[in-house]
């Protein structure tokens, strides 16, 4: 029997991820550092945990509603007004979803089916695109470029847009790049997405991850909130990647129309969980706050040594990552990296992992301590040095 | 100012010019700047959290509650100078509530401890009654956990 023959051909002509390998060699090896990561080094404030833990001695440990508990939901809306300005019914525009990732997944599943064009910026976290094309429609990349400081401009947008273009997904502050967006540079994105009646599909999931800058979402531009649906969780704001907890705002017809197949796929996210965010939510501010002053620290530390270190370096505003160009060395990502952890010991992202234009870049991570970045840092001179 | 206390606060061990990198500045303007604090004793001294149970060495630590009579036109400050010269003083805090000073001692053996109270501390003039507790474990100390170490238990590698 040949099962491979069985499987639906657009999930079986899909990649997987392509950093499998690295990762490998990197778990083999011994006295190896990785940049690796894309999640919080420091663990979920402890009275985050605390929550869920007492969540569990009251014994709920049942389903919530599919929607997600409703002081959870009244939280969520709270939060999103009174950090981005932008008003959502806790009732029926809120959807309380396992991680930033379900999100994506049943917006798009919502939002689009054959025949269907999606505009995709990259480089971009991995999912977006295969997640596209698992509901049969077909990703047209949007490359992103350094001298733009990765930044999407309405004319690239526009030139990609056909009859057939229905959504833009898009992600600032950025995984890998670590770029944002202005209001004035999301203004001319907004406009473009009007003039076409188009529907855009934002991953916000680091915008509390900024430094000297605050985020704007696209959706409380004028007019553009229910054109919008917001993407956005717990996980590296609160440092709650393994909780699984994300949510998404919308108007109530789109949310209306996710919450089915939010309803029929999940169920609803885990229980404990949602205990546990409302603590976050609630009580919080100062443990983002010092979380977010470390990261800003760690990320002057990473790109000053990576500069000394001879690589060109855009300055990132958002996010934990880095995204320097190798192209100088003349050693593509994947040689680039596989040469640092087979010399050096050190893994690091090729960027074409996050998009073909990602080749020529890599993504190193500061979620780590001072520590670790400085003896990355010190292997790093080392590897470029002899190059 | 208050960053570079911060930095040096979670970790004094930090370089002046992984400082200066971290905060932006030059290397030069954050010696200034640590110098500057040093002199006005707002960085008043770099230690080391060391938790001394997991060694050979013996200590016995204790907190003692003080009761004193303040001294006319000084206050406490007087009797809190008597008191924390002595170099078994770790820390010495004046306190609200039913009692004045919070004494925090450290010596050699519970022997040490109690003869420290009973012949230095206990018969100052203004020192009026005093409660000795002996510390029987220490959890955590300036903020750190002294028993178990947070291990990155992350993928190597995530997107």
């Amino acid at each position: 029997m040949n099962l491979i023959d069985k499987i639906n051909p657009i999930v079986k002509n899909i990649p997987p991820s392509g950093i499998r390998k690295f990762f490998d060699i990197v778990t083999e090896m011994k006295d190896a550092i990785s940049l690796g990561v894309g999640e919080p080094d420091f663990v979920t404030p402890w009275r985050v945990r605390e929550s869920g833990i007492y969540s569990l001695e009251k014994g709920h440990t049942h389903y919530t509603s599919n929607w997600g508990l409703a002081e959870l939901r009244e939280e969520i809306s709270t939060y999103v007004l009174n950090k981005y300005n932008i008003q959502y019914d806790p009732k029926d525009e809120i959807i309380v979803t396992v991680g930033g990732s379900e999100g994506i997944d049943i917006a798009l599943r919502t939002l689009v089916g054959n025949g269907d064009e999606v505009l995709v910026q990259q480089p971009c976290f991995v999912s977006y695109k295969p997640c596209v094309e698992f509901c049969g429609a077909t990703p047209i990349i949007i490359e992103t470029k350094e001298d733009n400081q990765f930044k999407l401009t309405a004319e690239e947008i526009e030139e990609k847009i056909t009859p057939r273009t229905k959504v833009l997904i898009m992600s600032f502050p950025n995984n890998p790049t670590g770029a944002v967006m202005t209001k004035d540079e999301l203004e001319p994105i907004a406009e473009v997405i009007k003039k076409h009646d188009l529907l855009v599909i934002s991953d916000e999931i680091y915008s509390e991850l900024t430094y000297g800058f605050r985020h704007t979402s696209i959706a409380s531009l004028p007019d553009m909130r229910d054109r919008t649906i917001v993407i956005n969780g717990f996980s590296k704001a609160f440092a709650m990647t393994g909780w699984r907890m994300g949510y998404t705002c919308a108007h109530r017809d789109i949310t209306g129309a996710m919450f089915k197949v939010h309803q029929y796929a999940i169920m609803c996210s885990p229980t404990t969980s949602q205990y546990a965010a409302i603590e976050a939510l609630k009580n919080c501010d100062d443990e983002v706050e010092m979380m977010n002053r470390e990261y800003d620290r760690r990320r002057r530390l990473i790109i000053n040594g990576l500069r000394k270190a001879g690589l060109k370096c855009f300055e990132p505003q958002g996010a934990f990552y880095a995204f320097p160009s190798i192209k100088e060395t003349g050693l593509n990502s994947n040689d680039f990296c596989e040469k640092l952890l087979m010399e050096e010991k050190l893994a690091v992202v090729p960027g074409n992992a996050f998009g073909d234009c990602g080749e020529g870049f890599v993504r190193m991570s500061y979620a780590y301590s001072a520590d670790t970045i400085n003896s990355a840092l010190e292997r790093i001179n080392r590897f470029m040095s002899r190059l | 100012m208050k960053d570079i206390l911060e930095i040096l606060e979670r970790d004094s061990r930090t370089t002046h010019d992984e400082i200066a990198a971290m905060t932006g500045r030059n290397v030069e303007e954050v010696k200034s700047e640590i110098k500057k604090l040093e002199d006005e004793n707002i960085i008043a001294g770099y230690t080391t959290v060391i938790n001394w149970d997991k060694t050979e060495k013996e200590t016995v630590n204790a907190l003692i509650e003080v009761k004193v009579t303040p001294t006319r036109g000084l206050g406490f400050d007087k009797v809190a100078s008597k008191i924390y010269n002595f170099p078994e003083v770790k820390a010495l805090y004046l306190m609200s509530g039913s009692y004045d000073f919070t004494v925090l001692i450290e010596g050699k053996t519970l022997k040490e401890v109690a003869q420290f109270v009973a012949e230095k501390l206990a018969p100052l003039d203004s020192v009026m009654s005093t409660a000795t507790h002996f510390v029987l474990k220490r959890y955590k100390d300036d903020g750190v956990i002294l028993y178990e170490k947070q291990v990155d238990d992350r993928e190597v590698i995530s997107l």
